[in-house]
């Protein structure tokens, strides 16, 4: 038997020229988390995020409903983007059970699911305003996204959780007339998240600060398993929309935003772009989609699955790519219900990208990283 | 300020008016007139003018203009007039508060927000009134570890350093608290003692984020008082004087802003970086520090800080428009008083009053030179706002580099440009003026 300590209790040299700072949970600069970091003077020499103040245990829980009482528990991780996080349990589902979805269900879908992307986005780029200290920039957009809640408030009648995928379709049919409601939403949308670059992309404050901060490279993006915008923004082309398209994603054309910096700005700019694009996608969808038809096929009550089956479905979520994996064992409930979060696998660049920077940048470049605590803890 | 509160109602207002005007009336009846009488009967009066002074009388003479506008008059050319009320502390007070205000609302239209809306009936005007009662009524909470004298000391010494800035601020002609030789001097000997009390608040709290935000706030601080120095070196050449109301009156004809635009500018910058506004808002970074070296400050020490803060920004505003933006002067726009008033007084019909041999209270030149002060200054705080809502904050390295090598340069562009006038001839002793 040794004296040596394990590792985590081992106590470490203190340099006194090396202050411990614990950002969070109580920190208006946190979210649900802490980093603990260690600055020398204004720079940042350790960073360790702590997250798990949140967790709810969300997996666990699924494993006692049966596959529809899972439907409203699963999307609370992130009750802004709701459609997105339940989306690729909906779809193993299907898989599992053996549904066939409605054409137009699918096309639903897909606006909603594009909507919510935007609402999600507008909250996050809310928030990273107010980190950078441009206070109009979280007022604006928590504004505007007024405008895409009460467009999903007419779709599914909820504000925020909605609930509205369910295995064989989406809950409810289009209200009447929502085709040229949606439009002219969505085109006023447009045209005002575009008067955001003039105050806040094009700002030169904004540029001169965070531009070639927390650069994290295309090989480290691909080493650390990020997704979604951090991936995109380091120059990696993919895209779930396109790469494994889902629902009716092939037969509409997504353009992918790629920046090759790698950089807080083009991890913010990103999410920006990606709001455009899916202004185009709901347009097409829109236009594409069949005009009536059943959006949702009839389940037989308490739906099981046929025996031992595993199934895993992802899509591409406001953070990046979201799975979902379900093992089945034949009876009405999921065995195991596994959510692959992109939260996570993004915040595990965090202490690479911190180390060395200064202390100004931290909340920059954190939450350019599309971290959203809750849905890590699960 | 378009819309007025939505349960306003003029027949509930005039109804609350009237039962003011029902309890005041029953209050002096009831207790006003017995205390006379009491007083009357306890109290030995003195005889003035062959008169026996009772309250009555005492209360006729206060009614009486003749007897009480030479007292009035004679209270406002005393210095405690001068401290406290008119060009020192109250008038910036009432400035300063007007400015949380406005700021308040123009932050919110430019947001598309509503801003205060409810406390005051109309738009939200009480709302510095409910916030100042919130602050005081709250506990303060002082750090365990906390230097307790000092961190005490630190928010009344901040409102204190700030009041002396406000005092070296002429408002008009003759109208200024400290009228000293060096008056820009002192200016800058008391912006020296604010990163001072900064640090020393910061520190005595004992607690890291404050002590983070009080470096910052040394170093944004100490780093731009030397382009505020040098920014202002042009206009005391071109004035040869120190004096900042001969500074203020020699600008009669022309702003020195119109020779000097680049020491305007640099002082401007420095000016944002000296009262810690967005974008230079790095001490009180909320993102990063919480609220930097105010972070452990609670209640009414907050509340104190926050006053000093925009007392602070009233006599920088003063400041640039006594030096750049020509003070006081400005086209005479104050109808004169009205000379008939001090012989015959006013007659309406059958009753004459007056004359009142003690108006007027004010000269029309003070009234106009105040007039246009007040104007500048509101119109410079309202670019001192408007960043705000543009910008986001710098980083501690940008703001650095920004004060050492870009704004220090166009410093000692300015002092060229104020040498090259000089020599020239065209301004200064011998020129224009």
């Amino acid at each position: 038997m040794t004296n040596e300590l394990p590792p985590g209790l081992a106590l470490r040299k203190v340099d006194e020229r090396i202050m411990t700072l614990n950002v969070g949970p109580q920190h208006p600069g946190s979210g649900h988390m802490r980093i603990i970091v260690q600055i020398d003077g204004d720079y940042i020499v350790a960073c360790d995020p702590d997250p798990g103040y949140v967790h709810r245990g969300e997996e666990k829980m699924a494993e006692y409903r049966n596959y529809i009482l899972n439907i409203p528990h699963l999307e609370r991780p992130v009750i802004h983007d709701s459609c997105n996080v339940l989306y690729p349990y909906v779809l193993g589902v299907e898989e599992l059970l053996g549904i066939e979805v409605p054409e137009r269900a699918k096309y639903v879908r897909v606006i909603a699911s594009e909507l919510n992307r935007c609402i999600y986005i507008m909250y996050w780029l809310a928030i990273y305003g107010i980190f950078l200290g441009h206070s109009t920039m979280f007022m604006w957009p928590a504004g505007d996204r007024e405008l895409l809640i009460d467009l999903m408030e007419k779709m599914t009648g909820a504000r925020v959780t909605h609930a509205h995928f369910v295995p064989g379709g989406v809950r409810n049919d289009l209200p009447p007339n929502f085709e040229d409601v949606c439009l002219r939403h969505v085109n006023y949308f447009e045209k005002r998240i575009k008067e955001y670059a003039a105050v806040f992309y094009d700002n030169p404050i904004l540029i001169a600060r965070t531009r070639d901060t927390g650069v994290l490279s295309r090989q480290d993006a691909i080493r650390f398993g990020t997704t979604g915008s951090v991936l995109r923004a380091s120059g990696v082309d993919y895209d779930l929309r396109k790469k494994e398209p889902y629902d009716v994603y092939d037969e509409l054309d997504v353009h992918t935003n790629v920046m090759k910096e790698g950089d807080s700005y083009a991890r913010s700019r990103i999410p920006w772009l990606d709001m455009l694009e899916s202004c185009n996608i709901i347009r097409q969808a829109l236009q594409k989609m069949p005009k009536s038809g059943s959006v949702r096929v009839k389940l037989k009550p308490n739906p099981k699955g046929k025996g031992f089956d595993t199934v895993y479905k992802r899509v591409e979520s406001g953070r990046g790519s979201l799975g979902c994996y379900i093992v089945s064992d034949g009876k009405p409930e999921p065995y195991r219900v596994k959510l692959s979060v992109p939260s996570f696998r993004n915040l595990v660049a965090l202490p690479n990208l911190l180390r060395g920077e200064k202390l100004g940048n931290m909340p920059s470049v954190y939450w350019s990283l599309n971290y959203w605590p809750v849905e890590a803890d699960r | 300020m378009s819309a007025i509160a939505p349960n306003f109602k003029l027949s509930e207002f005039i109804k609350s008016l009237l039962d003011n005007i029902f309890w005041i009336i029953l209050i002096v009846v009831l207790i006003g007139l017995p205390a006379i009488m009491m007083i009357l009967f306890v109290i030995e009066m003195p005889v003035i003018d062959g008169e026996l002074l009772t309250p009555f009388l005492a209360l006729t003479w206060l009614a009486d203009p003749s007897r009480i506008l030479p007292v009035v008059k004679a209270f406002m050319a005393t210095d405690i007039f001068r401290v406290m009320a008119f060009p020192g502390f109250g008038f910036a007070a009432l400035l300063a508060a007007g400015t949380i205000f406005v700021e308040r609302k123009m932050m919110a239209k430019l947001q598309l927000r509503v801003g205060p809306f409810y406390c005051g009936k109309v738009e939200g005007i009480l709302q510095l009134m409910g916030d100042g009662l919130k602050l005081i009524s709250k506990e303060i909470i002082i750090p365990a570890k906390a230097d307790k004298p000092i961190f005490w000391a630190a928010p009344v010494l901040f409102v204190a350093t700030a009041a002396a800035f406000v005092a070296f601020i002429p408002v008009a002609p003759g109208w200024v608290v400290a009228d000293v030789e060096l008056g820009l001097l002192g200016v800058f000997a008391v912006i020296g003692f604010f990163p001072i009390i900064t640090i020393l608040s910061a520190w005595s709290a004992n607690s890291k984020f404050p002590f983070i935000g009080g470096i910052r706030a040394l170093f944004q601080m100490v780093s731009f008082e030397i382009p505020l120095i040098l920014s202002l070196l042009g206009v005391v050449m071109l004035t040869g004087s120190l004096n900042l109301s001969e500074i203020a009156a020699s600008q009669s004809s022309f702003p020195w802003i119109v020779f000097l635009p680049v020491g305007a500018i640099v002082f401007f910058i420095t000016m944002l970086a000296e009262l810690e506004r967005i974008p230079f808002d790095l001490p009180e970074a909320e993102s990063e520090i919480v609220a930097g070296w105010l972070t452990e400050l609670s209640g009414m020490m907050y509340g104190l800080v926050q006053l000093g803060t925009y007392l602070k920004l009233y006599a920088f505003a003063g400041l640039f428009v006594v030096l750049f933006l020509g003070g006081w002067n400005g086209p005479m726009v104050v109808p004169p008083f009205p000379a008939e008033l001090l012989e015959k007084g006013i007659e309406m019909g059958p009753i004459t009053a007056g004359p009142f041999p003690g108006l007027p209270l004010f000269t029309q030149e003070m009234l106009n030179g105040a007039l246009w002060f007040v104007l500048k200054t509101v119109t410079v705080i309202f670019f001192i706002i408007l960043p705000r809502g543009v910008f986001p904050r710098i980083r501690v390295d940008m703001l650095l580099n920004l004060g050492w090598t870009k704004l220090i340069g166009l410093a000692f562009v300015n002092i060229f440009i104020a040498l090259g006038l000089l020599y020239a001839g065209v301004l200064g002793p011998g020129g224009l003026q």
